[in-house]
């Protein structure tokens, strides 16, 4: 199957500083992928070069087995929200759909009058007097109503208030119920993602920490709480992600496929915020980290 | 027609919640043999959770019997859970009384006799980590 | 595409479209009279033996709108190119909207080609209506003249080169610079620039000039000055030609030479002529310029002339009437293909460089 981004030792550098770093990833299909990471970390150089705004300076990307926005064909695939929802504030919402409808031969405008009558707006209305919210579902109306096989969203709900948050993401996800879109979405907002997302990337410091099925990473991470010990002397099939200590207690947060057999251990489960702020605590350097093979060195 | 409502901070992952709220709804007689469940869109259109977590948690209740779907057009409630199933597992709670006593008779507490109890359960849990 | 460049450039083209009309009903409301006019005072001035009175009469009709067209021609290109060019991509990348358009399923070469022909084409046919109107109207003034070469950047077809070039180095301005007014700015400078550059340099050496020989005779006009040399402040006396009245034609310089080509020097002339007396202004003139005063004696400069005439030769270095039309047509292919290369680098620079 092929996998709705693909990069192989991506990178992006403006001057002397690399956005983005030795970045390999496959996101498949069919997912909501969230894409979380601080400010600054290279998330939305990442989704630029996705949707072809970017060219990369090492490594390569595809998309839906394309190269980004090299035709017309493979752009009518993807769908794409920026930050900070740009749209013209002189064009009327109505008119915004008619760009869509004149720029995308997919266009399906029974769609996009639906969305729009649900969301309650007057579609006359210049698109500068909207709200935040209301140009972040007109944005998405766009992008949505081309149909395509990926939607992408760059922070859509990040300037947004709570209400319209919880609204965009309502929407978001009734049209991934209805039309089996793959969405790869990024924020900082660990919460939100949890909700939504069942695929998970961690990019701190402009690389790649850790990325996988939610489930999965859930199901692989424990904290371990127990008597002093130092963090090598744990067995080999337990990466160590993090570690604290008093003078009479170990904390570590562990990866591992394995059962943890050891009775010294109290073990419990990690909740997905703590398990990415303990990735984004890491050392800026630290390797990347693959799903698949636990043994890697970190 | 019931609605899902999400708990983020009970620990319970969003999935099992919907699944448990069925069975209560079932339990306390709010959903009856037929009832249709709410589509997979309505949950997420009101939720904002992923599509995915309902479809687990319907195929979840599907594997219990308790509901089934019929293609395009929904998922319907196929069996009443009755109301005395805890009455059937008299000898468990039996049991259970013993070991109370006995937890007593050692001189832990009411927090000890938990703490006990939730550890040992979670381990057994955990001899099948995925 | 099609609908989102109208649909963006709707304001801007309608209201030029609506300039050109008003100024087109400016224009025929005027224009018919100027043609009658002419053809009953200038075409007859003749038979009334009072030409230059006539023509100088004449002239002076609607002279502020002659005025306001000559300006108007001239700007308007530039404004064109800074309205229209500057814009188009510094706007997009300014707002952020290029996040959105270049997202569409339509390439950014496809989105940045059509926009380029279609406001370029358009930009070119507003220059070359109005440019077209203009001529028209002063085609009885121009009658008079009889100087088309001075008038050459606001007539016929050069302004349509014009305005092609100014917007494509609008928008590539735009491009570089991100920025809509810093690139408005610059655009206006750098076509003022290449357009003063280009007619001041370039287009004298387009075509190689001609040379005509002609006898000093009496009939063009004399004037006998001081030239000051350079060096230092002395004083000669020195035979000034006159216009040498080609009509219509592009004199680029005349010179009074002998056979051998030789340049008649003021020495000469004081030798050939005594009688020639040039009084010296109050004050010491400075730099190199010529003042022109009154000869000693009312025969004493044809005599001069007569005797000079002998030996030397007045020599027009120029261009024909007849080469108006190739220049115009060189000058817009040049214009032309440089609004070209820099629309080829805009689209090439969007599509590589972007980013």
């Amino acid at each position: 199957m092929t996998p709705a981004v693909e990069t192989t030792g991506l990178g992006k550098r403006y001057g002397r500083h690399w956005a983005l770093s030795d970045c390999t990833l496959a996101i498949p299909t069919g997912r909501v992928v969230g894409l979380v990471g601080p400010n600054g970390a290279g998330k939305t150089t990442l989704l630029s070069l996705a949707v072809g705004l970017l060219s990369p300076t090492s490594g390569s990307i595809t998309v839906l087995g394309a190269e980004p926005a090299a035709t017309g064909r493979q752009m009518e695939r993807v769908g794409f929200v920026a930050q900070d929802t740009q749209l013209y504030s002189t064009l009327s919402v109505a008119d915004h759909l008619r760009f869509g409808a004149h720029m995308n031969p997919g266009w399906d405008n029974d769609l996009a009058q639906r969305r729009l009558e649900q969301l309650d707006l007057d579609i006359g209305q210049r698109a500068g007097s909207l709200s935040g919210g209301q140009r972040a579902q007109v944005a998405l109306t766009l992008a949505i109503a081309k149909r395509p096989e990926l939607l992408i969203l760059d922070e859509p709900v990040a300037s947004l208030d709570p209400l319209a948050r919880r609204e965009f993401l309502q929407v978001l996800m009734e049209i991934v119920a209805e039309s089996e879109v793959g969405v790869v979405l990024s924020s900082h907002l660990v919460a939100d993602l949890e909700r939504v997302c069942d695929y998970l990337i961690v990019l701190v410091s402009s690389r790649v920490q850790v990325d996988g099925e939610i489930e999965k990473l859930l199901a692989s991470h424990r904290h371990l709480i127990g008597p002093r010990r130092d963090p090598s002397s744990l067995p080999k099939n337990q990466q160590v992600i993090e570690a604290s200590e008093t003078d009479r207690q170990s904390t570590f947060l562990v990866r591992t496929e394995d059962p943890i057999l050891d009775p010294a251990w109290t073990v419990e489960e990690v909740g997905l915020e703590d398990l990415v702020l303990a990735y984004m605590r890491r050392a800026p350097l630290a390797k990347r980290v693959r799903l698949a093979s636990p043994d890697v060195e970190p | 027609m019931i609605e899902f409502h999400l708990n983020t901070r009970s620990g319970v992952s969003p999935y099992l919640q919907i699944v448990h709220q069925v069975r209560q709804a079932l339990r306390l007689g709010l959903l009856r043999e037929g009832d249709q469940l709410p589509t997979v869109k309505e949950v997420v259109a009101r939720l904002a959770i992923n599509p995915n977590t309902v479809l687990k948690a319907y195929r979840e209740l599907e594997h219990e019997d308790l509901v089934g779907a019929r293609p395009g057009i929904g998922t319907f409630v196929t069996k009443a859970l009755s109301d005395a199933p805890l009455a059937e597992f008299r000898p468990l709670r039996h049991d259970l009384q013993r070991w109370l006593v006995k937890a007593r008779r050692a001189g832990l507490d009411d927090e000890s006799i938990e703490a006990l109890f939730l550890d040992t359960f979670r381990s057994s849990a955990e001899a099948g980590v995925a | 595409m099609m609908w989102l460049t109208w649909r963006q450039y709707r304001t801007p083209i309608l209201v030029a479209l609506g300039a050109l009309a008003t100024l087109a009903v400016i224009l025929l409301l005027t224009g018919p009279d100027l043609a009658h006019l002419y053809s009953t005072t200038v075409a007859t001035c003749k038979t009334h033996n009072d030409c230059s009175t006539a023509k100088s009469a004449f002239l002076l009709n609607d002279a502020d709108l002659q005025t306001a067209l000559e300006v108007l021609v001239v700007v308007a290109p530039g404004i064109l190119g800074v309205f229209w060019g500057a814009p188009l991509i510094a706007r997009e990348l300014e707002t952020g909207t290029y996040r959105l358009a270049w997202t569409q399923s339509v390439t950014r070469t496809r989105w940045l080609s059509v926009k380029l022909g279609v406001i370029g084409l358009s930009s070119m046919a507003v220059a070359g209506l109005l440019s077209l109107m203009v001529t028209w109207w002063s085609i009885p003034f121009d009658t008079v003249n009889l100087n088309i070469f001075g008038t050459f950047d606001e007539r016929d077809i050069v302004p349509i080169g014009y305005a092609a070039f100014a917007f494509a180095l609008g928008v590539l301005t735009g491009l570089l610079l991100r920025r809509t007014v810093p690139a408005m700015a610059v655009t206006s400078v750098a076509f003022t620039a290449t357009r003063l550059a280009f007619s001041a340099w370039l287009r004298p050496l387009l075509i190689a000039p001609v040379h005509r020989t002609l006898a000093l005779t009496a009939i063009q006009g004399w004037s006998a000055g001081t030239e000051v040399n350079p060096v230092g402040p002395s004083y000669y006396n020195t035979l000034i030609p006159g216009p040498p009245g080609i009509s219509n034609a592009w004199i680029y310089s005349t010179e009074i030479v002998d056979k051998a080509g030789h340049v008649l020097t003021s020495k000469f002339v004081a030798n050939a002529c005594p009688l020639l007396h040039a009084g010296v202004s109050g004050g010491p003139p400075s730099g190199t310029g010529r003042t022109v005063h009154a000869p000693a004696a009312p025969t004493a400069l044809p005599d001069c002339i007569a005797k000079v005439g002998r030996t030397f030769r007045e020599v027009v270095t120029y261009q024909p009437a007849s080469r108006y039309w190739a220049f115009q047509w060189y000058e817009l292919a040049m214009f032309t293909f440089l609004a070209l290369l820099l629309a080829g680098i805009c689209v090439w620079w969007v599509r590589d460089r972007m980013a």
